[in-house]
């Protein structure tokens, strides 16, 4: 265990800068397990008499239009956060890995699913969330559903270009011709070839789910405004970014840090992973 | 004429660097064939990279040592300085074909380019250059090919286009990497006569690497055989096949099947090629030589020669050479 | 090449059919009935089974999708709901703004996003790279609707001096210099999408560089600034050009949130207002549009493709 944590560690070792993104990582989920014992106030209190004040040592962060501690929520809205990061990577590996798997190793059914993810991918990926939310209705579940939807794709085709080309690789041949049942193929030879390149396409899609889900709530479209969201916390301070421009940065610093680490740790993984997987995964990022 | 004088050269980080070449010495001629022969890994691409002045800074450089043309410092010099400072020409054809040509220029327009440099000649003049080039290539249909772009043309055409280009520049000095390794056996024979010809036309001198004696013997007036980065042996070919000095290159010889010899097992030189970082005391060649004594291991090895022109670097040469 | 075109062109249009399949399926599997939200609660069932019948929604579902195609190839959008006009006129009304701030800010990506990453390539390890990289990876961290809140704070707020929303017509009074409310928007839009570009440019001129043609090229003896525009640049150009098709695509869908912050009408405004206001037709038509100007890009994408890497194929 400890040898996979040092393998693991040391691949920060050429740019420590990624080291502080880790760390920021480790802090924003403590913070989101330990919100309610951390966070000074709870987030929904209001002291209408201090409304709008600038941050102070009672409020660190200022409070909102309710009066509401901004430092409260803004902890509080790491859960959200956090939880549309895993949802939405969950959703995508769990749904996107199997149909790019799939299609590469049947091809009749390969072709008609490739085609139907060629598909969604013609819609811009905001108005496909957009569009489930408006069918689905307005709800997190909903809102990681639907930006998960957008990552499904990729993930899809990057599975789907990873398992073909192992499929042409000789050792898979060579199994094969020894009676290797398909799916101990798939468990013996692709899965633990794709640990990589999906590992590094998880932290970037942790991080564009952030800023998805982001923009979900200033639309109004997200996460129900009871819900403290970093997002929504941006949406609401709007109208008093002149009065109140705390209100405007601090949540959406919390978003830019998260993002930012989220990018920093999968870069430096891609770099250190690569050359292997550069080819497997072709130039194409999609936000 | 070219002179290359105990070059060493160095890879790595500033931190952790080794030598991949360590004194090497050789000299080319006008109108002559040195066959440099090798394991891979040998150091030879190397060389031949750092008379060009190609190597890939920061990672790899030339620590010590003296590269010369026609009494000109050529050391550590990338291309377009030689041309600017008029040093000389040495044009390089690499081992693949395949991929040595940029896929969006045309053939003409990559000739072209390279006349321009040497000739400084621009538009048409510089077109029919080209178009001689690619005939005294021996590229059919030359005029309809200037227009062509490389994934159009076989391998073996498009190592002719690159003898072309290498000659656009005017050399004095033809380095050619393995050129025929990834051609067919064929197109092999097409190509190394192709080079012979221009050597003796042009009287250039020619660097050829390769790992194949059987086109050693072909093509090259002489060979250096190098191992473990350094320079093993040199001589003119004939003898250096009738009479080898160094055990590794005796080795050589015995490793190329001979028909006449009936069925028998192949010879094969035990061990393998030392990795660079390894550098055992003594002779890079003991762990593996047959002829192994206790003094090869102790320090540097003198160089001995037999006769004129061939030299070899060990204690306990085959056949009997003098100090 | 003219067979690779309608190849191409004839994939594009298929994808467009299957994708408006798709759109008007999800609209019609959005909860409430149409009929009710345009006559209100107290209509009578006669009145509902009346505009039922009227509007042709008691057919079934391929039909009215056959009657909504046939409309569209007539250019025939369907009528808004909440504006009771033409939904061709609604999204006309809208394109102007979109499409101007979709190009200013093509502009500003291409012309930050291509050199500064061809520099940062070029001084590769330095800390001229190390921070360019940097930055760019901040700016493709930050959502949009926070870089456009911030600069219409520091620029309209405090400073005075762009305009902080609206878009009045460069055809209107005021002329080119109308411009000027589409810079605030258009650098929001760009900044992270430059930042992605500035990535894949340098990223695909390292790539390039390694490759044995560019040893070929410097063998020749030609200068280093010719090698680097002529036979690195040109190669790595192609991963960059190809990636347009998506840019365009998340400018796309970024616009949504920009226009919303900016207050441009703008079709993207126009898609969330219509959505929250459940106005269907527009909906639709909106999304049908968008859909198919997207295919069009990357149809236009892939053909340019074809003229600037004449290794491929007519597969």
């Amino acid at each position: 265990m400890t040898s996979h944590i040092r393998s693991f560690l040391s691949v920060f070792a050429a740019r420590p800068v990624a080291l502080l993104g880790l760390v920021y990582l480790v802090t924003i989920i403590t913070v989101a397990l330990g919100a309610d014992l951390i966070a000074p106030y709870a987030p929904e209190d209001i002291e209408p008499v201090n409304r709008l004040s600038p941050p102070s040592w009672g409020h660190w962060f200022g409070t909102d239009h309710f009066g509401r501690d901004t430092f409260s929520r803004v902890l509080h809205g790491s859960r959200l956060a956090l939880l549309i990061g895993v949802g939405v990577v969950s959703f995508a590996l769990a749904t996107g890995v199997p149909i790019g798997i799939v299609s590469a190793l049947f091809p009749r059914i390969g072709r008609v699913l490739m085609r139907m993810v060629d598909v969604m991918m013609a819609f811009p990926s905001l108005l496909l969330a957009l569009g489930l939310i408006v069918i689905l209705g307005q709800s997190v579940a909903n809102a990681i559903l639907a930006i998960g939807v957008i990552y499904l794709t990729t993930t899809a085709r990057i599975t789907y270009g990873v398992t073909l080309r192992l499929r042409e690789e000789t050792y898979v041949e060579a199994a094969r011709s020894m009676g290797a049942s398909t799916l101990w193929m798939i468990r013996k030879h692709i899965l633990p070839n794709m640990i990589s390149p999906l590992l590094v396409q998880a932290s970037f899609v942790f991080a564009f789910a952030q800023l998805g889900a982001a923009s979900l709530d200033f639309l109004g479209l997200g996460a129900p405004p009871e819900i403290p969201s970093w997002g929504n916390m941006l949406a609401e301070s709007r109208i008093y970014i002149t009065r109140a421009p705390w209100l405007l940065f601090y949540p959406g610093l919390m978003i830019v840090l998260t993002a930012f680490s989220l990018n920093l740790v999968g870069d430096v993984l891609r770099d250190r992973l690569d050359p292997r997987f550069r080819e497997m995964l072709g130039n194409r990022q999609r936000r | 004429m070219l002179k290359v004088r105990n070059l060493v050269v160095a890879a790595g980080t500033p931190s952790a660097e080794l030598d991949i070449v360590s004194d090497v010495s050789f000299d080319i001629n006008r109108g002559e064939v040195l066959g440099l022969v090798g394991e891979s890994g040998s150091g030879k691409s190397i060389t031949s990279l750092a008379v060009m002045g190609l190597l890939p800074h920061p990672h790899i450089w030339v620590r010590s040592g003296a590269i010369e043309l026609d009494g000109a410092d050529i050391t550590e010099e990338p291309p377009h300085l030689r041309v600017e400072r008029g040093h000389g020409g040495i044009s390089m054809i690499f081992q693949e074909p395949m991929t040595s040509l940029n896929p969006v220029l045309r053939i003409g327009e990559q000739i072209e380019e390279a006349v321009r440099v040497h000739d400084g000649s621009t538009g048409e003049t510089a077109r029919i250059r080209a178009r001689e080039l690619l005939e005294m290539v021996r590229i059919p249909d030359a005029r309809l090919q200037l227009n062509a772009y490389p994934h159009e043309l076989s391998g073996g055409m498009r190592q002719r286009v690159m003898i072309a280009i290498a000659l656009a520049c005017r050399p004095q000095v033809l380095i050619a990497d393995e050129p025929t390794t990834a051609l067919d056996v064929t197109v092999q024979m097409q190509v190394l006569s192709l080079i012979r010809e221009l050597c003796d036309t042009f009287d250039m001198g020619v660097l050829f690497i390769t790992h194949d004696l059987g086109v050693v013997s072909e093509l090259a007036d002489r060979v250096a055989v190098m191992y473990g980065g350094k320079i093993a042996e040199t001589g003119p070919v004939e003898e250096l096949f009738r009479n080898p000095l160094h055990p590794y290159t005796g080795g050589l010889m015995g490793c190329v099947p001979d028909p006449a010899a009936g069925h028998r097992r192949f010879q094969t030189i035990p061990g393998q090629a030392p990795k660079p970082g390894e550098v055992p005391e003594g002779c890079k060649f003991a762990p593996r030589c047959s002829h192994v004594q206790p003094a090869c291991r102790a320090g540097a090895v003198p160089p001995v020669t037999a006769g004129a022109n061939h030299a070899a670097h060990c204690h306990f040469p085959l056949s009997r050479g003098e100090p | 090449m003219l067979a690779y075109v309608l190849k191409r062109t004839g994939a594009a249009i298929a994808t467009l059919v299957a994708a408006s399949i798709v759109i008007f399926i999800f609209i019609h599997l959005i909860p409430g009935d149409p009929i009710y939200v345009m006559l209100g609660d107290e209509a009578t069932p006669e009145q509902v089974e009346a505009l039922r019948t009227r509007l042709g929604l008691d057919r079934p579902l391929y039909v009215q999708y056959f009657y909504w195609a046939g409309n569209v190839l007539q250019g025939d959008l369907g009528t808004s709901i909440f504006f009771q006009e033409p939904v061709t006129v609604i999204i006309r009304d809208g394109a102007e703004t979109s499409l101007l701030l979709a190009c200013v800010t093509m502009v500003w990506i291409v012309a930050l996003g291509v050199p500064v990453g061809v520099l940062a390539a070029i001084r590769q390890g330095t800390w001229v790279d190390q921070g360019l990289s940097g930055i760019a990876m901040l700016l493709a961290s930050i959502p949009t609707f926070w870089v456009g809140l911030y600069l219409i704070l520091i620029f309209a707020a405090h400073l005075g001096w762009l305009p902080s929303s609206g878009y009045p017509s460069i055809f209107e009074d005021g002329g080119l210099s109308n411009l000027r409310y589409l810079l605030l928007p258009s650098l929001t839009l760009a900044a992270p999408n430059a930042a992605l570009i500035l990535r894949l440019t340098r990223a695909s001129m390292l790539d390039v560089a390694k490759e044995d043609y560019v040893r070929t090229a410097r063998s020749k003896g030609i200068r280093p600034y010719r090698v680097v525009v002529r036979h690195i640049l040109r190669n790595a150009l192609l991963a960059v050009v190809s990636a347009f098709g998506f840019t365009f695509a998340a400018l796309i869908s970024e616009a949504v949130v920009t226009e919303t912050v900016f207050a441009l009408p703008g079709i993207g405004r126009m898609v969330v207002q219509s959505i929250l206001r459940r106005d269907y037709p527009v909906i639709q038509g909106v999304i049908l549009v968008i859909v198919c100007l997207y295919l069009v890009i990357n149809l236009l994408v892939d053909i340019s493709y074809r003229y600037l890497d004449p290794r491929v194929d007519l597969e």
